[in-house]
Order: C-alpha cells, then structure tokens, then sequence
C-alpha cells in the first residue's frame, strides 16, 4: 500500500467525477436545492394549514336539545364554535365536511342532569379529518368546563363545599430547553435526512468507479499500470467518502440556512398558537451527529463499491444498487417508530442504531456508552465492507466478468 | 525480453460454461530489438496470453519473465517495465490528453520535472499538441490512439505489448499503429504484439508464433516457416498449421 499512489488515483477520480454530470447533480444540485426545498416548504405548508385549521369557527349540530334550553343556551353562548340548525342527515354532512362536528344530547337532558341522571352526550366527528378533530376537542373542552360547572351549583344548592371536586390543583412546567423540544420534534428527523444522503451521495459514483469503468472499457488500461489493486481501489473508496460526506454536509448547511431564512416565519406562524414555541437547533447536537455519521458513510461507499464492482455495466449495477435503498430506508424508518429506543441490542444495528443515537443527540443527551459502542459496531462493519471490496477488486473473476 | 514458461491458463466452470483452458503451457521468447508476432484466429488464447504478460491475468500454472523481473512473483515491477496497448484499453473521457498521460505518468511513480519532460517529448513527438486540453471523448479515432500511444509510452518501457493494435481501424490509423510499431524495435524495445491479420504479420514480425486451442503450433522466423511447409503466401501455411491440428 502506497500514501502517494492512493493519493495519485483520488485526485484523478475526483477531477473525473466533478466533470461526470449525474455525479455534481446527485452531490451538488439535489442536496444544495431539492432538500431544502422540500423540507422548508413542507414546513411552511404544514404551519399554514394548521393555521388555517385553527383560524376557522367550526359549524357543530346540536341533536335533539328543544327540551334542554340551558345547555344549548351554553353552547351556543360560546364563541369558538357557531351552532347551525338540525337535520336529519347531519352524519352525512360531517362526512361531506359541510358541519365539523354534532352533540348528539339525550331526550329530557336538562331535567335529568339535575338528578344527575342524563346518561351519555355523544361528540360526533370524522376521524383522520384534522379539522374535525379539532372541532372534537373544542366541543368536549367546552362540554366538560359545563359539566363542572353544573356539579358546582348543584352541590352549592345542596349545601356541600365545591372544593371537593378539586381536592388539589394541577399545573404543568416544561423544564426542557427551547433547541431541545426542537431536538425531539424536527431534529430528530434529521439524522435521518443525513443518513439517506450519505447513501444517495455515494451512490453515483460508486458505480461510475467500477462498473462505469469496466463498461468504458477503462479497467483494463488502469490494471496495466503499476499502482497495486489495493491502491486502486483505495483511492476510489476514498473519492467515494468524499461525495457521501460532501453530500450530507451540503444539504445539511443549505437546510440550515434555509431554516434560518425561513424561521421568522414558521415561529410567527406556529407561534400564534403555541406562545411557548420556539423553533431552534443546537449546533452542537447537529455536530455530533455528523461525527456518528462518518463510520455510516464508510460502509455506504466501501459496501457499494464491493456490490457495482461486481457488475459489468453500469446498468446491471444500478439493479443491485436500487435494493439497497431500501435496505438503508428501512431501518431508519423503524427508528422513526414511537417505542424504538436505544438499548444494546439496537445498537448493534447498523444505520438503526446511529438515526436512533442521532435522535438522543439533537435532543442534547449524550449516552455516551451507547456511543462509544454505535460507533465502534458501525467502524467494525465498515470495515468490513471495505475489506469485502479490496478483496473483489483483487479477483480477476470479478474483474474480468463477462 | 520476454520468456514464457510452460505458461498455462485455466478459466474454471460456472454454472452456464465448462471449463476452458485457454492458454496451454506454451512457452516462448521475444529479445530486445525484435517483435514476436503471436498469430491466430479470434478464442486461440492471444489475449489470455498477453494479459498473463502484461499481469492483468494471473497464470493457472507456468510463468514468464518479463524485462527480467517474474510475472507471478513481481508483477508491480513487471507493469513498471511494459507498455500494454489493445483496442479494448479505452481512455478516460472526461481527462484532457495532458491529464490522461500525466496521470499514467504519475501512476507509474513520475513527478515534476521528469514527468513534464517526458510528456512535453511525446506531445511533441506524436505531434499532439494542438488537442492536448480536449477531453478524449471529444476527440477523433486517429488522436484518440495518439493519446493510448502516449499512455503506454509515458514511462518509457523496455518491453511493448500489443494487442491487436489494428482492430477496428482504417488504413492509415493501422499504418500508423505499425509504424509505431517499427520505431519501438528501432529504439530496441522487445516487442510482442497480436494480430489475425497475415498481411500485418508478414510485414512486421521477426519471427510468428502460430496459436491455435490454446497451443503454439508452429514458431519461426517468416523464412523458416515457408521452407519448412514449402509455401510462400503466410495464410497457407496458418490453414496448413492449424488444419494438421484440427
């Protein structure tokens, strides 16, 4: 193994590559636009949509009531919601989104209330329809506030304090930073974006490094000069490290100052209805989740490189390559999943393991056992790969496969 | 020099094809000023056997020395010492010719002053210098081969290894090609060089090697040959070779 002619080779397939245009346009054009892009505008539709959900006065039925004046009276006095004329078909029109939701209020409710025996008041709603939901919960809020209200004036008629029906008080306090709430919410999605990047970015010019070459019919003029395959191959890794790495700090950087751009914004919308929100990132998590990063982008571009190597054009690598998304994709969507934690066993995952410790990271906890041993599991598997390629790439069978 | 030894090669069988033995322990030599001529039909075992020279392929069994050095043994030092020139060695699109030749240059561990000397030489003495910053892909078949010339050249090698230099070209490409051919033995480089063209061989080769199924059938200078089966025309005595075989 040979320092200068490792370096000799990746100098020259990173000059090759810069000039290949499917490679600028995966390492260059897609991090640097499409993602930002994506994320940003998604966001500022998601926070005008919930606006626009939130700004609306929902349209609620109240079914049945002629003979309860008094709760009707409550509903109807409250101005979050606005009360429309019964129908029949009033199921109907919350399917068909003409009214958000419907009190369905037993017969002679007022007078059995009072006994304390009006039965059950059904909130009807269309689950799945966001504003509904919404609806829903406005209705029960205020049902339960009447509810309470009810019981107070009942008891105070009946002689009995109404402290018993709040022997204690309860209140809430978030001891959890601002960046760190953002760390749980949005930051955890992105050691997932870099994760996928790091994959995409590796992707192109791991095939266009051997299998490329062999369609090209440039491999066997590189094997007639001296450098030993090792080299050869090696300098290639390292050009594909480089394009995984440059591909997640790009997009990484672009999202960032996009957000940045774009936070004035989404605080201003999604703090209109939320005073405590504050949409931050801790710099610091986004470093260390870069630096878990790196044995993951190793096993991405050595794992692909020993897979494209294998085919003889780069069609037939792209056949194998492709399942490869998803193999990468999957893990990083289980970690996504509610109820998948780190523990040792998911720490030996490969790629599971670094979304879910990227997660513990934005939010500003640092396990560090669990990183010490995620980061040694993912060097091992690299390793692995990179051992896997150098040895293809020292196969004429492999090379020569026709 | 060049000095086969009982050099055989082996493609073991896959699922779709039976074992092949391309190349049968033949053995053969090539001295310094001289150009050996291995001709043959297409699947005779050249290609197999100048890979093995050239160390892209590892032999099954036998050996060859190659500028001195063994080709199983050190076959870095081997590359050191060859130029390998086939139409199957494409060059890489995207470099200028300059970066392509630099680059074998420093593949082959050249640098600064040496380097640029020898590539400012071969520019100017392949008269290439007017596309020396075009991208190989831009460029025509005839430069192209300029710049594989070039390549091979870089480093200077003792021995020269040509693998049907001519296919696919025109006649004044494949004129060129063997007037490169002739300078390499001017300038006393061992040349070996494949060919299923009679015409090429009988004008370049010192001495032809006939290979057939993996065999050499029959060696000699073109003289030996004709006196030996007692014709003149080269293409006889390959039918006469060959069919007494099979």
């Amino acid at each position: 193994m040979s320092l200068r002619n490792i370096g000799v080779v990746y100098r020259k397939e990173l000059v090759d590559s810069l000039r290949d245009r499917r490679t600028v346009i995966s390492m260059f054009v897609i991090p640097i636009l499409l993602f930002p892009a994506l994320s940003v505008g998604l966001g500022l539709l998601g926070a005008t949509m919930m606006n626009q959900a939130k700004a609306e006065i929902p349209r609620v039925m109240i079914i049945g009531g002629q003979d309860s004046p008094r709760i009707v009276e409550a509903l109807k006095k409250n101005d979050k919601i606005q009360i429309v004329p019964e129908t029949a078909d009033f199921e109907t029109q919350i399917t068909d989104r003409k009214i958000r939701a419907a009190v369905v209020l037993p017969p002679g409710f007022d007078a059995a209330a009072n006994r304390a025996e009006a039965g059950k008041v059904l909130v009807d709603y269309y689950e799945g329809d966001i504003k509904s939901e919404l609806t829903e919960k406005t209705v029960r809020d205020i049902l339960r506030d009447y509810r309470l209200d009810l019981a107070k004036s009942l008891l105070t008629a009946k002689g009995v304090s109404t402290g018993l029906l709040q022997p204690f008080d309860l209140d809430e306090n978030n001891v959890a930073p601002p960046e760190k709430v953002g760390g749980s919410g949005f930051g955890g999605m992105i050691p997932y974006f870099v994760i996928i990047l790091a994959f995409t970015g590796a992707m192109y010019p791991a095939m266009d490094l051997t299998a490329g070459e062999k369609e090209r019919g440039t491999m066997e003029t590189i094997l007639t000069s001296p450098v030993s395959r090792t080299d050869l191959v090696l300098g290639k890794f390292f050009m594909v490290v480089t394009a995984s790495l440059a591909t997640a700090v790009l997009a990484l950087s672009s999202m960032g100052i996009s957000f940045m751009l774009a936070k004035n914004t989404i605080d201003r919308l999604l703090s209109k209805n939320d005073p405590s929100f504050h949409f931050s990132l801790d710099p610091r998590g986004v470093l260390a989740v870069f630096v878990m990063i790196l044995p993951l982008s190793v096993l991405f571009s050595a794992s692909m490189l020993a897979v494209s190597l294998f085919a003889k054009s780069y069609r037939e690598a792209q056949t194998y390559i492709s399942p490869m998304t998803f193999v990468v994709i999957l893990p990083a969507i289980i970690a996504l999943l509610p109820g998948v934690e780190l523990n040792t066993r998911t720490a030996l995952v490969p790629i599971l393991s670094t979304t879910l410790v990227g997660k513990e990271l934005m939010a500003g906890n640092h396990p560090w056992g669990f990183i010490a041993l995620i980061f040694a599991s993912s060097c091992v598997y690299a390793s692995i790969a990179i051992g896997a390629a150098v040895t293809l790439f020292n196969r004429e069978s492999v090379l020569f496969r026709s | 020099m060049i000095e086969a030894l009982k050099l055989s090669k082996v493609f073991p069988a896959t699922k779709k094809t039976k074992e092949v033995r391309a190349v049968n322990a033949i053995s053969f030599y090539c001295q310094p000023g001289e150009i050996y001529g291995l001709l043959g039909a297409n699947g005779a075992g050249k290609t197999t056997t100048l890979r093995m020279l050239a160390t892209i392929l590892e032999p099954t069994s036998g050996t060859a020395k190659v500028a001195g050095y063994d080709i199983v043994d050190q076959p870095e030092k081997v590359r050191a010492n060859v130029g390998f020139l086939s139409t199957a060695t494409a060059l890489y699109g995207r470099l200028t010719a300059k970066e392509l030749v630099e680059y074998f240059g420093r593949l082959h561990g050249m640098d600064g002053e040496a380097l640029h000397k020898s590539v400012d030489g071969l520019f100017a003495a392949l008269d290439m210098n007017s596309f020396r910053d075009r991208r190989c892909e831009k460029l025509s078949t005839g430069m192209k081969q300029k710049v594989s010339i070039a390549r091979t050249l870089v480093h200077d090698p003792q021995v020269m290894v040509f693998d049907e230099p001519t296919v696919g070209l025109d006649v004044m490409a494949a004129r060129a090609i063997a007037q490169f051919i002739r300078e390499c033995r001017e300038r006393g480089k061992t040349v070996i060089f494949s060919t299923h063209v009679m015409s090429e061989a009988t004008k370049l080769c010192d001495r032809i090697g006939i290979i057939h199924g993996g065999n050499i059938l029959e060696e000699g200078t073109l003289e030996e040959l004709r006196a030996r089966h007692g014709k003149q025309d080269l293409e006889d005595i390959f039918v006469e070779a060959v069919g007494e075989e099979s």
